[in-house]
């Protein structure tokens, strides 16, 4: 089985009648690294805390290592760490009564030199005996990761790891992250950031109003939502797009006044042939004259748009 | 690999949690008690007590020392047993607990265990003190640790219950403070309810802590308001709603699940 949490038809409705889940189903592979990326209020902290047992799901299923967390809920929740967006801590415990407490509470024996790794490896051996209230935001979110590591999890969970993380935590949050998937550990974080998922992830899943839109390999995904776009605003309107530029799959717009040509921005388009250069080498053969150009990126926000209209289309 | 039928090392570290809280504020959980007994005997048992008669036989001073320890008791007990599982919801760090592999009976035994640990304790402290000043000879001495453990643990369920619902502070403590002390002052702590007009004798009766300072108080000198197993049936019975109203609150997540 390569499945490590399987997700089928998950839904959610909050009491007050919001519907923060749609029927979701997903599988998360062993091993990998997922990014859930969406915007706030997507549902990607729903769906972790429905995973981990926090939220009470209203349909579906999800097994974890092939546990049902509703009925095998022990078994599930052996296997899975959290570390939640919010820090959430005891103010008044020391960073090693709280990160064994974690141990204990998770079903563990006690095992002091297991806990002093977890600490070393956070550089939080030397606060060990600092009482939570006196540190730092960033040394904070080491404790909850640190007691979200406490049990030996072989699934992770990371909520927004790096919102309001400065940028040595953040480095050394992406290494932590990196050697736990060496051991094996499968790691499931949320992000609203698109080069946190595209330096992280081995696969990412995109999320909004509820709905998963898209799962792709990263690789895939990036060329997707990579995507940059020419315009040439043109000096006579043109009727059809002339059989010569048939290679570039271009749109007319504006009755005819605007030639719009959608690109892959992460290859170079130019050595397929088929690059602006060598668009405009044609356009300029043809006769077509242009009074002005522009080229676009697409911001993160336009590809949801574009993901959202394209899914609610494809619905109809 | 199989799942542990009871999560030992969750119960026993929720446990040892709570009980970290008690010992790191001791003296003052331990002093407190210990001045106010004092207080209550230097009023009630010399100011106060040299004049009034033997009730029942037995001396005045000593006869407030069973209602003396109950109002200790329920106070703490509902304190601890709110306090343990409201802070959790208050700071946020519920979440570690509701995503833990912990059963609701193992989280109750946890942290009502410990409230009710904390209240024994100091249902001890109270009658050491208050043996420093009256010499009490206890008739049913297995009977009266075995009334302090049952009170201990319904009234620590009981906050526990209160814990759960309460969304302020406020809403905290205005069981203990709104209900339990008057129903304790008016339930015979300080005086048998035979003292009182037989109209008044049948409005108690309609007061639940009667019945329990009544039982608690037949451990001690063998003489009850009530008969002591009805005392104990309707503890019993308290102790069970409490139970299946936890069952319940678990169940569906009331103010703990989204």
């Amino acid at each position: 089985m390569s499945s490590i949490i399987s997700i089928s038809n998950l839904t959610k409705t909050y009491a007050s009648g919001v519907q923060a889940l749609k029927p979701v189903s997903l599988e998360i592979k062993r091993g990998e690294i997922f990014a859930l990326l969406g915007p706030n209020g997507a549902g990607k902290t729903t769906l972790i805390n429905i995973v981990c047992g926090i939220v009470t799901s209203s349909g579906g299923t999800v097994l974890a290592d092939g546990h049902d967390i509703v009925r095998d809920y022990r078994l599930a929740r052996m296997k899975i760490g959290l570390v939640p967006q919010e820090l959430h801590t005891d103010a008044f415990e020391t960073v090693l009564h709280t990160v064994s407490f974690s141990r204990g509470l998770y079903g563990r024996p006690r095992n002091p030199e297991f806990i002093e790794k977890v600490l070393r490896d956070l550089t939080l051996w030397d606060k060990r005996n600092a009482m939570i209230r006196t540190l730092s935001g960033g040394m904070k979110r080491r404790v909850m990761i640190a007691k979200a590591l406490a049990h030996e999890p072989t699934i992770l969970f990371l909520d927004e790891p790096t919102a309001g993380v400065d940028v040595e935590l953040r480095r050394d949050m992406w290494d932590m992250v990196r050697s736990l998937r060496e051991k094996g550990v499968t790691i499931i974080l949320t992000t609203h950031y698109i080069d946190e998922a595209e330096e992280m992830a081995d696969r990412i899943g995109v999320i909004n109003k509820g709905e998963l839109i898209v799962v792709e390999e990263k690789a895939a995904l990036m060329k997707k939502l990579g995507k940059k776009e020419l315009t040439l605003q043109l000096q006579e309107p043109l009727t059809a797009i002339p059989a010569e530029l048939s290679d570039w799959q271009l749109d007319l717009k504006a009755d005819g006044l605007e030639l719009h040509y959608a690109f892959d921005g992460t290859s170079d388009p130019n050595a397929t042939g088929r690059g602006i250069s060598s668009l405009l080498k044609r356009v300029s053969e043809l006769g077509i004259g242009f009074k002005d150009l522009n080229t676009k990126q697409s911001s993160l926000e336009d590809i949801f748009v574009n993901l959202v209209h394209r899914d609610s289309g494809a619905g109809k | 690999m199989r799942a542990p039928l009871f999560n030992v090392h969750g119960v026993s570290a929720i446990y040892r949690f709570e009980m970290a809280r008690f010992t790191r504020t001791i003296w003052q959980s331990l002093v407190t008690p210990v001045i106010t007994t004092s207080l209550y005997f230097v009023v009630f048992g010399s100011a106060i007590g040299s004049r009034m008669q033997d009730v029942h036989g037995v001396p005045y001073a000593a006869f407030i020392v069973p209602g003396l320890m109950m109002m200790t008791l329920f106070t703490e007990s509902i304190f601890n047993g709110s306090f343990g599982i409201y802070f959790p919801k208050f700071v946020g760090t519920i979440y570690e607990l509701l995503s833990a592999p912990i059963s609701p009976l193992e989280a109750v035994v946890a942290y009502v265990g410990a409230a009710a640990t904390k209240s024994v304790v100091l249902g001890l402290v109270i009658l050491a003190t208050a043996s420093m000043f009256v010499s009490i000879d206890i008739a049913h001495p297995i009977a009266m640790v075995g009334f302090l453990v049952l009170i201990a643990v319904t009234f620590a369920l009981f906050g526990f219950i209160l814990g759960i619902w309460a969304n302020s502070f406020e809403q905290l403590n205005v069981v203990p403070m709104l209900i339990m002390t008057p129903l304790t002052f008016l339930g015979g702590a300080f005086y048998s309810i035979e003292m009182l007009p037989a109209a008044w004798r049948v409005v108690t009766l309609f007061n639940p802590v009667v019945y329990i300072i009544s039982c608690f108080r037949w451990s001690f000198f063998g003489q009850a308001d009530v008969p002591v197993a009805l005392s104990v049936g309707l503890t019993v019975a308290f102790f069970a709603a409490c139970l299946v109203a936890v069952g319940m609150i678990f169940k569906t997540g009331w103010r703990l699940k989204n």
